[in-house]
């Protein structure tokens, strides 16, 4: 038995020891402070995403985000996920003209979109999407959520969140504060403290001298959960921007957490059917490395051993 | 190898072929009888753990390639296809992507282990360095391998540490610019590490096939470190530790399914789900967290640190010594059979040494913590701190302990040591 709780000890030491150095920090870029996290319902081992949250956000990316954002990777198909049927997916797509070609005699054309169509590009390339939003390009929506999870990469800090299933919610809850309460019209030091750290070495004076001192530059906006405080993006959403199909009423902090589940989903479509799948794997392993150490001890049994 | 003779064979069929080409009796004599001493605690299972997650790797990894595409303006979406369109393809992705990291931790087990059982001692000195090229080797495939998706950690990742190389005088531009098959990180770079990262993985077969001849001569280490004096000593490899490496191979997989389902992200670098962008820096550039600690020794030199001054500072930029102390730090591995001047292997009985082992990990996992973290204070003192003990520990206090300290008795025997402590129950 000692010789169990030893090894037990040593490995507990090394999960403990491991998982400190792999904390590694993916420091969140600028800001001092990571927005509230929203409970999500697609968290944890048995998560699924809302079908209505899912709706209500693909109306909000297309009442508003559409104008500015791409939406590259996801094609009209794949909306089926989100509880529409194959003749809804077709009409919603139809309503969108999607350039084809070239045809017989060499010319492109334009199209009614089709299931197997992606969402259409808002501009036609990097350069045209900076020119017209004040020299700052619109990243493309597909991955934002992903890429944008404070969580993900500072392994020892995040141990928990990552047992209990957050993945990248973190990302969601960016997404969701940034557009439903990070603009602000007159922001207090400690707005500006959540999107502006202080440097290395820096006085507590220099600090609060320099928050004081700060001015969005032209041509942006405050929000305060950017990086920076400073960002091209006006404010998109605003009391019944969308008029939500289901009657949910459209408020920018309901519209933005719709949004950002839409989003979440659109970063990882396959996300409920890995868990599904891992539930039965583990299951599945637990009974099966069960059965393993019985069948080793009945081996063992008549071997002396430390 | 052993000199059981082989089974009569009943199957014609079996018979037929062994006596022409002996696999059945090679099985027979490594797998089957191979005496294995009998007192092996679970430390002894990550071996065979890694190699499970080798031939995973292998698997995952070709069935990647026939969807994958090596081009620049292409290599991110077409990963991104992987994810969605492909039938399972997230799985094999996740599968590939965090089985990367259990390759790593799996086989940083299996050396300490082998730190900490003295298994490098003679007769052992070569089963061991070929264990440190299958190290080095696996470090330089998982490096390719995080450039494919083409992110943005992929393309800074390669720019940083490809640059590493310009520090040689003289030479060292132009080996960047070979590296690079151009003048930066770009679409040739893409292409041959893909092809490198096709190639490396059976590289690495290969030497773990050489790595496993080695053991099946000298045969495995046990924690006492006393060989075994008979068959009391041993028992039969079948059934006895293909029954227990299953066990071992049943808790790896819970742990790693658990990752693969429910954490696939968990860890890597979100930034990666960023397409590379040659124009966008970002602000904190890490690798992957198996290689922090050995980042953090790279880091640790700087000009005016002392030593830094003293070792290298007349002859070698500060670069140019991150990278040599960088490399060092395995080439120190790979030399430890002749820096221990102990003639007693485990630690079980070495009261001094135990504890120089024990402190090595923590100052392990220092290294890998302060790697993460940006180059500031008090980051870079820790890091340079932990940096000279990682080579203290190697160069000074190995080959001193040896020397000074007094071993407790070792047992006669290993059924001797079983026997003393059900007794002493
Ligand atoms: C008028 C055009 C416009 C609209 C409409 C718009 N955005 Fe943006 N968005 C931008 C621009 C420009 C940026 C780049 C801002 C910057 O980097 O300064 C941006 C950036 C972002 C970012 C990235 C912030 C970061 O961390 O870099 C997110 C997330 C985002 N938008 C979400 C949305 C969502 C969700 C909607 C719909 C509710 C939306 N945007 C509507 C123009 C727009
Ligand atoms: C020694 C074993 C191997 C290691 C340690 C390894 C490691 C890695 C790593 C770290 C990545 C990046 C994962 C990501 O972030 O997406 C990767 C990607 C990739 N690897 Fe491997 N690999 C191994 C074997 C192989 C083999 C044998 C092949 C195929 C011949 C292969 C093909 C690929 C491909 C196509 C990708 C890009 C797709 C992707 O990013 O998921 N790998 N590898």
């Amino acid at each position: 038995m000692r010789k169990y709780g030893l090894s037990l000890a040593t490995a507990a030491m090394i999960a403990v020891g491991g998982s400190a150095l792999i904390g590694s920090a993916a420091q969140a870029a600028g800001g001092g402070a990571h927005p509230p996290q929203p409970d999500y319902s697609f968290t944890g081992m048995f998560g699924s995403f809302d079908r209505a949250e899912l709706q209500r956000g693909l109306q909000v990316y297309t009442g508003v985000c559409a104008a500015c954002h791409g939406l590259d990777l996801v094609r009209f198909r794949e909306l089926e996920a989100l509880g529409y049927s194959e003749d809804q997916i077709k009409a919603f797509a139809a309503t969108y003209s999607v350039e084809d070609g070239p045809n017989e005699d060499g010319d492109m054309y334009d199209r009614p979109g089709e299931p197997k169509d992606r969402f259409p590009a808002p501009f036609p390339n990097v350069q045209a999407a900076a020119a017209s939003n004040g020299g700052k390009a619109p990243p493309d929506l597909s991955l934002i959520v992903k890429n944008r999870a404070h969580g993900l990469g500072s392994i020892g800090l995040n141990f928990v969140d990552m047992l209990k299933g957050g993945e990248f919610a973190t990302g969601a809850a960016y997404v969701s504060a940034l557009l439903g309460h990070g603009y602000v019209e007159e922001p207090t030091m400690a707005d500006k403290m959540s999107c502006l750290a202080a440097n290395p070495g820096e006085s507590h004076e220099a600090y609060e001298a320099r928050l004081e001192e700060f001015e969005v530059p032209a041509g942006g906006h405050f929000n305060k959960w950017f990086p920076g405080c400073a960002i091209k993006m006006p404010n998109p959403l605003y009391e019944d921007a969308v008029e939500y199909a289901d009657g949910t009423p459209a408020t920018p902090e309901q519209m933005a957490h719709d949004v950002s589940v839409f989003l979440t989903w659109a970063s990882e479509p396959t996300l409920e059917a890995r868990k599904e799948m891992g539930i039965k794997a583990l299951l599945f392993l637990i009974v099966f490395t069960g059965i393993l150490i019985a069948v080793k001890r009945n081996i063992w049994r008549n071997v002396k051993k430390a | 190898m052993s000199n059981h003779a082989a089974p009569d064979f009943k199957n014609p069929v079996i018979r037929w072929v062994d006596s022409r080409l002996p696999v059945f009796s090679y099985v027979y004599a490594e797998y089957g009888v191979f005496p294995m001493p009998k007192n092996l605690n679970y430390f002894w299972n990550f071996g065979a753990l890694a190699a499970v997650v080798l031939v995973t790797m292998i698997l995952t990894g070709i069935m990647l390639a026939m969807q994958y595409t090596p081009h620049v303006d292409m290599a991110f979406n077409s990963v991104e296809r992987i994810m969605r369109d492909v039938n399972y393809g997230w799985l094999l992705r996740y599968i590939h992507m965090n089985g990367a990291s259990m390759f790593f931790i799996t086989v940083y087990i299996h050396v300490y282990r082998g730190m900490y059982y003295g298994s490098y001692k003679a007769p052992r000195e070569l089963l061991w360095i070929l264990g440190v090229v299958i190290l080095v080797l696996m470090m330089a495939t998982a490096f390719m391998g995080y450039v494919l998706p083409w992110g943005q950690m992929s393309f800074w990742g390669a720019t940083v540490i490809t640059n590493l190389f310009s520090a040689f005088p003289g030479i060292g531009d132009a080996i960047v610019t070979w590296l690079w098959g151009g003048f930066s990180v770009d679409n040739p770079t893409l292409n041959r590490f893909f092809a490198l990262h096709y190639l490396l993985p059976f590289v690495i077969f290969a030497v773990v096939a050489l790595h496993v001849v080695a053991l099946h001569v000298v045969k495995s280490n046990n924690p006492t470190g006393v060989e075994p004096r008979g068959p009391q000593d041993t028992v039969p490899f079948h059934p006895y530790f293909t029954a227990k490496d299953s066990v071992g191979l049943g808790v790896f997989l819970i742990v790693f399914a658990f990752f693969v389902f429910f954490a696939p992200n968990y860890m890597g670098h979100p930034d990666n789900y960023i397409p590379a962008d040659p124009l966008v820096t970002p602000p904190h550039i890490v690798p992957e967290w198996y290689f922090l600690p050995f980042y953090a020794i790279l880091r640790s030199f700087v000009d005016g640190w002392w030593p830094y001054e003293v070792v290298f500072g007349w002859w070698a930029s500060a670069k140019l010594a991150g990278v040599l102390a960088m490399f060092g730090s395995l080439l120190v591995l790979a030399v430890l059979p002749w820096l221990d001047t102990s003639k007693v292997r485990s630690c079980r009985y070495r009261p001094m040494y135990k504890w120089a082992v024990i402190l090595f990990l923590i100052d392990f996992v220092i290294l890998g913590w302060v790697g993460g973290k940006p180059a500031e204070e008090p980051y870079v003192t820790i890091a340079q701190g932990a940096t000279m003990y990682y080579f203290f520990h190697f160069l000074i206090l190995t080959p001193l302990i040896g020397w000074i300290e007094r071993p407790k008795p070792l047992p006669a025997s290993i059924s001797e040591s079983v026997l003393q402590k059900s007794a002493a129950k």
